[in-house]
């Protein structure tokens, strides 16, 4: 019970936390702690089976799932604070309050009788008895499951399969592009800047100053830009973002560009 | 051990998730908002197992998991699928079923 008074706080702060947190990031570390939690309650409550497949497949697999789509969808994908529909959240809460109130209320009057314990069905063990379950009641539960995992695995790879429409271009077209570019809109031909090197900072998030003074937005990779997390250049009272767009026009996130040497 | 408190935590962690799902735009966050709850109730089912004294809580727990493995894999790919051609990862911005 000591494990219980302990973790239960951090997990309904935790919890909250999901609510309130602004980056998704966040999110999913803050759900990582609330699964470990939860997995020392199984265990508390003598299930050690579920405890090893908490950690192994919530915390393993599916949080690393997430956190793998978070890193290809984008880190700075957050929630935006406009309402679609008014008045939406404040009713989503005052409904969630209500309905939390009543769960809590009834189930906490309910008397659930004496407490029979595992003791005697965990008596060869747990794994045994879950396993003696499983191969002979739920046997059939058991094997639809699997259809269930081989089918969800081939669906998300034909979700995720993407044809390939354009010819692929190779090293040769983009040279040829980048002097056509050059040659129509003027785009700077050579490689990006680096980024600024400094007495005291020489990191790739600080950026590099003009012969002007100003820094130069074209020295900072835009994921950073895009994150928020780029330094003041040292010396400079303006901002990287107060430049705006400037004359760094970002290329439009493609094939072509990711694969092109000069980007970033 | 008395079997309450656990199913009181379960019944606020199940609530917290609910709200989660309905205040947030963030299709990734809305998922793991399920995620939340798909795992209060396995706290329930677990501590009824405990107060019952037999193990088809826990089998019941087991399988809601494998069922989530599953669901999320499908999910987060839907979310990629979404998020690849319409370059947003919010569940507003999904709505062109509407017309």
């Amino acid at each position: 019970m000591i494990a219980f008074w302990i973790l239960a706080p951090v997990m309904v702060v935790c919890a909250l936390g999901l609510l309130f947190a602004r980056k998704a990031v966040h999110c999913a570390l803050l759900l990582a702690v609330v699964m470990i939690s939860l997995a020392v309650l199984y265990a508390v409550q003598d299930a050690p089976f579920l405890f090893a497949v908490q950690i192994i497949v919530y915390t393993g697999a599916i949080l690393m799932l997430f956190l793998f789509v978070l890193m290809l969808v984008g880190v700075d994908a957050s929630d935006s604070v406009i309402e679609t529909i008014r008045g939406q959240r404040l009713l989503a809460v005052v409904v969630g309050l209500v309905f939390g109130a009543t769960l809590v209320l009834g189930v906490a009057q309910l008397s659930f009788g004496t407490v029979v314990g595992l003791g005697t069905a965990n008596e060869q063990g747990n794994v045994p008895a879950i396993a003696q379950l499983l191969f002979t009641k739920y046997v059939f539960a058991f094997e639809v499951t699997s259809a269930l995992l081989i089918t969800a695995a081939l669906g998300a790879m034909v979700l995720a399969h993407r044809e390939r429409l354009t010819p692929r271009l190779g090293q040769a077209d983009l040279a040829a592009q980048r002097m056509r570019d050059y040659a129509e809109h003027g785009k700077h031909l050579g490689p990006l800047p680096p980024p600024g090197v400094f007495a005291r900072h020489n990191s790739v998030d600080t950026p590099a100053l003009l012969p002007d003074g100003t820094p130069s937005q074209a020295s900072i990779s835009r994921v950073l830009l895009a994150r928020g997390s780029v330094r003041d250049a040292p010396g400079s009272a303006t901002q990287v973002e107060q430049l705006g767009g400037g004359d760094r026009s970002v290329p439009p996130r493609d094939d072509a560009s990711d694969q092109g040497g000069a980007g970033r | 051990m008395s079997p309450t408190p656990f199913v009181v935590l379960s019944a606020i962690l199940f609530t917290i998730g609910a709200v989660g799902v309905l205040t947030r735009r963030n299709a990734i966050v809305v998922f793991m908002c399920v995620e939340l709850m798909l795992n209060a109730s396995n706290l329930a089912l677990i501590t009824f197992a405990r107060a019952n004294g037999n193990l088809e809580g826990q089998i019941a727990a087991f399988f809601v998991m494998v069922v989530a493995a599953a669901e999320v894999v499908v999910g987060l790919a839907i979310i990629m699928t979404i998020f690849r051609t319409r370059r947003s990862a919010s569940v507003d911005d999904a709505s062109l079923l509407k017309y």
